[in-house]
């Protein structure tokens, strides 16, 4: 048990990137990002592409350090996946999201156009890499048995510190710059940001591009915490759904938590059911909170 | 009654404007003199925030002009009208609700580029209640208080011209009158001249150098804040009384 | 040349089956506001219900190969109706905890309900035989037409018979619905559900009603998809084959016209079937794996393109439907 609390600890880790993204971007563009799974998977697979071809064209071949089973590429690799996932989302907006909110179209559209990036953006990936599951390194995976029969791989380690730095620095970002600051701004209230000079269709490229970015680092988290395959993100889309609206949809603060909730009780269902019920978990959960408590444990900025 | 200014700060001339296809406003004049304050009154639906809105550019002009210290603004958006000193305090969602105080006024300071400090603290003395709750999220705050953070927002920039839309609108008897002594401490201690619309239009003259009664989205009445409270036809129609 | 024609029933067959989950849509999209994006789950209960009713229970050498909870060996127009009940009940369930809440949230809940009974399917292998899904199902007169002389390869001519039979029916009861006051209101609520609820329209009842009326026709075209493939597994009602291409359909067709959700259920069916074909001679052959995928980012860019240049599809929202009064 405490085993599978503490890989759902990693799990939720990677669930919280994703979903503070989608949360930040529900409090800008006031649509969910159905979308936000498939960035997921670009960003794994934009890695896999720089660790497996480019770099190793480039004659730079990743050899492991200590114990775990990758090295200094594939951490340098998430910055060109952060950043190329990021432009894609701001072109996603420019090409798609922009043009319906300049026809001021109810935001329900702009969910539907959402899922048919979604679907776009898979299929390119289907085309690109097929539809086998890929690793990132073929290096030995260590595992070190702690006590309370936990099991850890050093990797997971990795995957725990780059998603906490990840959260901790956005939310310092939110929290202390100008820039940060506004966005909550935006996102409480957009008319008066508005009169207050902040600019908001920068403001969102600015949000599509971190919600892209830190998307492309959750997807390739998971798949250096499993493997990379094309389906890996719409499978997390409910999880990360679940623990936006478990947090109060726009609660950056409640994805966090929600985050970290839904990867421990997924894990934990597993000493009960089989793990291929992980999703159905996530759902029963996001009902129970729309029982209960609809606006989210935490409060949502804009609760129904 | 312009002992404390100097001139023509904001002239509104014969404005035509409306939301879609709906013409709200039929020809609009009135102008407000440097550190006025003026108040526009008149009956539910007379257009009376159309006027404000369309002066910061939130509603598009359709015709007419609207000149603020020497200058057309008529066809600029509220980011470009804010640059040039008028800042707009709305009736409903006037604050960041998650937001904390200082965050609000933060905000509110988004276009400056010098050090905003100094005009926080002269905000935070002007408004003590809220400077004792910097960290308190805006919207925890009672409605009195909210509107002071509104008010501070709207400040931070320090703006020749204030424009309030029904700032007592929604508030217990007791923060009404809070909030009219408010706006006559900006008008006098910050010397920021006041543009507002007021439901409750007897309190509102009562602290206002000139009146504009508007009806129907024409202006039809103008007159010194005392004039129009002795204007028998008016206190009829309009003050209830 | 009877190959020709029986492929072309088949396909007739397919796309008068996806018309009849685009009316069903458009009763949650087009007319009520119901943003549903599980309707692959709504498609797989019905498929599974009717199956499971119409087939027997598995016997002798079969029964070590194939599991299922129960058969009930009955009737087909028995199961096509439990296949509607059963859907219907589902929908029920989930637009409890949803209706009441902002839009996105039915459709975060479909999507959920959709992956949940696709993965019941999947593994619960004693429900309805696992991944290998059931074979074998029921063709309603099949064995007594064949008996008095039809060739088995005509009966997909049958089968479109009863398909477009159906289909018209729904869109007839549809049609008579929309144009009821309580079509009316239903339109009142997609464009806002304040005014509705100011005239004392208990919103909360109206919108459940779509959401279940429209979940028994998805439920319906389920059964109908079931008996005419005669195979079913959980792999075939994924969010793209189930839901995607259903939404394509009609919003290209024009939601909130019932003519354009079946208008665009042929047109994309047959793009999604001609581009098949058109896709295997053009890939080369090293690439055959990556083809179906090309299809899929085709009708991708067939919504967007349409969202951004047609929003209101071919036919767009008839006008008398519309007017209220």
């Amino acid at each position: 048990m405490a085993n599978l609390v503490v890989s759902g600890i990693i799990l939720g880790s990677i669930i919280t990137l994703g979903a503070v993204g989608l949360t930040l971007l529900y409090g800008i563009v006031n649509f969910g990002n159905f979308a936000h799974g498939d960035m997921m998977t670009l960003g794994a697979y934009i890695a896999l592409l720089m660790t497996a071809t480019i770099f190793p064209a480039l004659g730079l071949v990743d050899t492991p350090i200590g114990p775990l089973s990758f090295g200094w590429v594939m951490l340098v690799s998430f910055l060109p996946a952060m950043g190329v996932t990021g432009l894609a989302a701001i072109a996603a907006d420019r090409l798609v999201y922009r043009r319906l909110r300049e026809r001021r179209v109810r935001p329900i559209m702009l969910a539907i156009a959402a899922l048919a990036v979604a679907f776009v953006m898979r299929s390119v990936i289907y085309i690109l890499w097929g539809a086998d599951f890929h690793f990132y390194s073929q290096g030995l995976r260590t595992t070190w048995k702690l006590p309370l029969g936990i099991t850890l791989r050093p990797d997971q380690v990795v995957v725990l510190v780059v998603a906490w730095a990840m959260v901790v620095g956005l939310y310092t970002f939110l929290q202390r710059t100008k820039t940060g600051k506004a966005l909550r701004a935006l996102a409480d209230n957009p008319d008066l940001a508005r009169v207050s000079g902040i600019a908001t269709e920068r403001m969102i490229t600015l949000t599509w591009f971190i919600g892209g970015a830190m998307a492309a680092a959750a997807g390739i988290l998971l798949g250096i915490d499993s493997q990379v395959r094309p389906e890996m993100g719409w499978l997390m889309l409910l999880p990360l759904f679940a623990a936006v609206i478990l947090g109060g949809i726009g609660n950056a603060y409640g994805a966090l938590a929600g985050g970290l909730i839904l990867g421990v009780v997924q894990q934990v269902s597993t000493a009960f059911m089989s793990p291929s019920y992980k999703p159905a978990v996530a759902f029963i959960i996001m009902i129970l909170v729309l029982l209960v408590r609809p606006q989210g444990i935490f409060g949502g900025s804009k609760s129904s | 009654m312009t002992e404390n200014g100097s001139g023509r700060l904001l002239e509104v001339a014969d404005v035509v404007s409306g939301y879609g296809e709906m013409e709200i406003l039929h020809g609009v004049t009135l102008h407000v003199d440097r550190g006025e304050i003026v108040s526009l009154i008149g009956p539910n639906g007379a257009g009376k925030s159309t006027v404000i809105k369309t002066i910061f550019g939130l509603v598009p002009a359709w015709s007419g002009q609207v000149v603020f210290d020497g200058e057309p603004i008529t066809a600029l958006p509220p980011e470009q009208i804010v640059r040039r000193g008028i800042s707009y305090v709305p009736q409903v969602e006037n604050i960041f609700p998650s937001l904390t105080v200082e965050e609000n006024l933060e905000m509110g300071a988004y276009l400056r580029e010098d050090d905003f400090r100094p005009q926080m603290e002269r905000i935070y003395q002007m408004f003590p209640e809220i400077a004792d709750r910097r960290r308190t999220p805006a919207g925890k705050l009672s409605g009195g208080m909210r509107q002071m953070v509104a008010f501070g927002r709207a400040m931070m920039l320090e703006p020749q011209m204030l424009l309030l839309d029904e700032p007592s609108a929604g508030l217990a008897p007791l923060v009404v009158e809070l909030i009219f002594e408010t706006v006559v401490n900006i008008n006098r201690q910050a010397g920021v001249t006041i543009l507002m619309v007021e439901q409750n239009a007897r309190k509102a003259l009562e602290i206002s150098h000139r009146g504009y009664v508007l009806v129907d989205g024409r202006n039809r009445v103008e007159g010194t804040g005392r004039e129009l409270l002795a204007n028998e036809e008016i206190g009829r129609l309009f003050l209830g009384g | 040349m009877t190959g020709i024609l029986t492929f072309t029933a088949g396909f007739l067959a397919m796309a008068g089956i996806f018309a009849i989950m685009s009316l069903a849509l458009n009763v949650h999209w087009g007319y009520t506001g119901l943003f549903n994006i599980g309707i692959a789950g709504f498609f797989a209960v019905g498929a599974y219900t009717s199956a499971l009713v119409t087939s027997p229970m598995p016997a002798g050498v079969q029964a070590q190969y194939v599991e299922q909870a129960f058969g009930l060996d009955q009737p087909f127009l028995v199961g096509v109706l439990a296949a509607g009940i059963v859907s219907g009940l589902v929908a029920w369930i989930i637009g409890f905890p949803t209706l009441r809440l902002r839009e996105d949230y039915l459709a975060i809940a479909t999507i959920g309900i959709s992956e949940t009974i696709r993965l019941i399917f999947n593994n619960a292998r004693w429900l309805a035989n696992g991944p290998q899904g059931l074979v074998g199902i029921k063709q309603p007169l099949r064995e007594w037409l064949i008996e008095r002389g039809m060739p088995p390869n005509f009966y997909n001519f049958f089968y479109l018979v009863i398909v477009i039979l159906l289909m018209v029916l729904i869109y007839l009861a549809l049609e008579r619905g929309i144009r009821s006051p309580w079509g009316r209101v239903l339109r009142a609520i997609r464009e806002d559900e304040v005014v509705p609820e100011t005239v004392g329209k208990d919103v909360f009842r109206f919108k459940m009603q779509s959401l279940v009326l429209g979940a028994v026709i998805m439920g319906i075209g389920g059964a109908l998809y079931a008996h005419f493939a005669r195979a079913i597994q959980p792999s075939v009602f994924t969010p793209l084959f189930g839901t995607f291409v259903v939404w394509v359909m009609l919003i290209l067709g024009g939601s909130g016209n019932n003519k354009g959700a079946i208008l665009g259920a042929f047109i994309v069916w047959a793009i999604w079937s001609g581009s098949a074909y058109l896709i295997r001679q053009v890939v080369p052959v090293e690439f055959s794996a990556q083809a179906p995928y090309i299809r899929l980012l085709l009708i991708g860019l067939l919504l967007l393109f349409i969202l951004l240049t047609r929003p209101q599809g071919l036919l767009g929202e008839e006008k008398e439907v519309s007017r209220l009064t």
